[in-house]
């Protein structure tokens, strides 16, 4: 090999953790056996199910724990709940939760306005940083925004 | 509470949301006194990870200050600092038995495929994260660890994701003594693991990007050589040509899904999301390491498929490696490292921001702005 560093056994630490026994399945699989034992293992208590929760049908029960913080709701509710009829191996399970989180994104919106708040968007998406360290850039990406909105809308009033 | 609050793609805010509360009796509450921004968190800002819904709370690297313990919780008290590992995991399982705490089997009822991991989208069990003044922490005896006294707490942080995962990237290539090593992407991981990468005894490291800034870093951190990919004609063939036309023993993934650098991958993952992202760094890694040689992959794919290169894998016989790290596996070879000074994971914070103005955090992270490479964000409820 082409070596370019000569003095890398100076860097600190160098060949500390040189491991002869760091072939491919060691140590990430520290095999134990317990894997032929399957499900038979000590859990701990059931975390108890007091909102809507998806499961994956690939698992016959819940994990233990589960995370509560957005259960589904309204029209991407109901096509994530149509994803989890399906396992993880099909489209028809990620393709609708993508869709459901591009639906979600606006449901957001709705949701706000009817809460009587604007959302910010300019904030949200942090402009103010592009602004101070990418001016240029920002310009830029403003200008082609305002090119093909303005080419759209002349396209539409054309049509009319 | 004040929390970071995903509103769709490229848009999140801070909030004030409910209290967290212990759900389960090995629960604790955490009071959070630094959390970061990851590379990862990048996908789910970007809408690639499907199933992260509006509303959600991100950040799975934090450390903080118990608060609150449910009534099973014996290895930390009320008090103590901690910081607290990115895998949520049960330390029961078959899997965390051996050490795969990245692959916990009962901290993820929504999918099989990945364990749960603090606010990473519903598919990674629809936990809140740790960008907020407090987070509910499941299985609180296996994951949180005491911070040592002398340990800096921006190192701790670093410690729950960045300093494991760099370090994993680096043991799974099963590097030897005198290996070369390419690591695709100077990002914080992707520099962590080019750093790493001479503990394991490898002789040369290169590392590839497309940022000068980055590169620049990259060199002066991790002692490595750093190359920016946008100079050359084709990448491969330039790590075939400095590797005497043999290429590199192992190669490294730290990029994921979210590649620059191919057209076609761009298109067709990227912008019309044909496939779920570009997977041009895994194509370029498969592509460069040697005959025999071993690819190691922590750069994040999501579902439901990319364009790889299978074909190659099985021509060339490489061995492709791929995991969340496990973060407690590691932990206590990672303290010696840091506490001995070996390692330097602060010297990779260049940001430092407010919980109040994550969304401006999160822009300049994403946009790489102000030669950022690493973001600490800071509740205001800090000690």
């Amino acid at each position: 090999m082409n070596i370019q560093n000569e003095d890398f056994k100076n860097i600190p630490g160098w060949g500390m953790d040189i491991d002869p026994d760091n072939e491919p399945t060691y140590p990430i699989k520290n095999y134990t056996g317990d894997d032929h034992k399957r499900s038979n293992y000590e859990k701990a208590e059931q975390q108890p199910l007091n909102i809507e929760l998806l499961k994956s049908n690939e698992r016959p029960q819940n994990s233990v724990v589960f995370g509560t913080s957005v259960p589904p709701t309204g029209l991407s509710g109901m096509i994530r709940r149509y994803a989890f009829r399906h396992s993880e191996d099909r489209y028809r399970h990620w393709i609708p939760l993508i869709m459901a989180d591009r639906i979600n994104a606006w449901e957001g919106i709705i949701e706000d306005l009817k809460k009587g708040t604007i959302p910010d968007i300019a904030k949200e998406r942090g402009w103010r940083s592009e602004f101070r360290h990418n001016p240029a850039g920002m310009i830029a990406k403003a200008a082609v925004m305002l090119t093909i909105g303005s080419l759209v809308v002349r396209h539409l009033f054309k049509k009319k | 509470m004040l929390a970071m609050n995903y509103r769709g793609p490229y848009r999140v805010r801070t909030v004030q949301r409910p209290m967290p509360e212990i759900l389960h009796p090995e629960d604790a509450i955490v009071r959070v006194t630094r959390t970061c921004i990851c590379g990862s968190d990048l996908h789910l800002y970007h809408g690639m990870v499907p199933d992260t819904r509006v509303g959600s709370t991100f950040g799975h690297e934090f450390t903080g200050i118990i608060e609150e313990v449910g009534p099973l919780v014996t290895n930390v008290k009320v008090g103590d600092h901690v910081l607290v590992p990115f895998n949520i995991a049960c330390g029961k399982c078959n899997f965390c038995k051996q050490g795969l705490y990245g692959n916990c089997h009962e901290s993820n009822t929504m999918a099989t495929a990945v364990g749960g991991i603090f606010g990473y989208s519903h598919t990674a069990g629809g936990f809140d994260g740790g960008q907020a003044e407090y987070v509910r922490v499941p299985y609180a005896n296996i994951g949180p660890t005491v911070i040592p006294p002398d340990m800096d707490p921006d190192d701790a942080v670093l410690l729950t994701d960045v300093v494991p995962t760099g370090y994993q990237a680096a043991e799974m290539g099963g590097i030897k003594e005198g290996d070369t090593v390419v690591v695709f992407g100077a990002g914080p991981i992707g520099i962590m693991a080019a750093r790493c990468a001479w503990f394991f005894g490898a002789s040369r490291v290169i590392i590839i990007d497309h940022i000068d800034y980055r590169l620049e870093f990259a060199k002066n951190y991790a002692k490595c050589e750093a190359y920016n990919f946008k100079s050359m004609k084709d990448p491969v063939v330039f790590l075939k040509k400095i590797t005497d036309w043999y290429g590199a023993d192992v190669c490294i993934d730290c990029v994921g899904c979210e590649a620059e650098g191919n057209l076609l991958q761009t298109f067709t993952g990227k912008v019309t999301l044909m496939q779920a992202g570009a997977a041009t760094a895994l194509q370029w890694a498969i592509n460069s390491v040697k005959k025999g040689g071993i690819v190691s992959v922590v750069g994040v794919y999501g579902p439901p498929f990319n364009y790889v290169p299978i074909g190659n894998i099985l021509n060339k016989g490489i061995t492709l490696r791929a995991n969340q790290a496990s973060v407690k596996r590691l932990l206590p070879r990672l303290i010696e490292h840091v506490q001995s000074g070996r390692l330097d994971p602060k010297g990779l914070i260049t940001h430092r921001i407010p919980l109040e103005e994550i969304a401006e955090g999160y822009r300049i992270f994403s946009s790489k702005l102000d030669e950022c490479i690493k973001t600490v964000i800071i509740p205001s409820t800090k000690p």
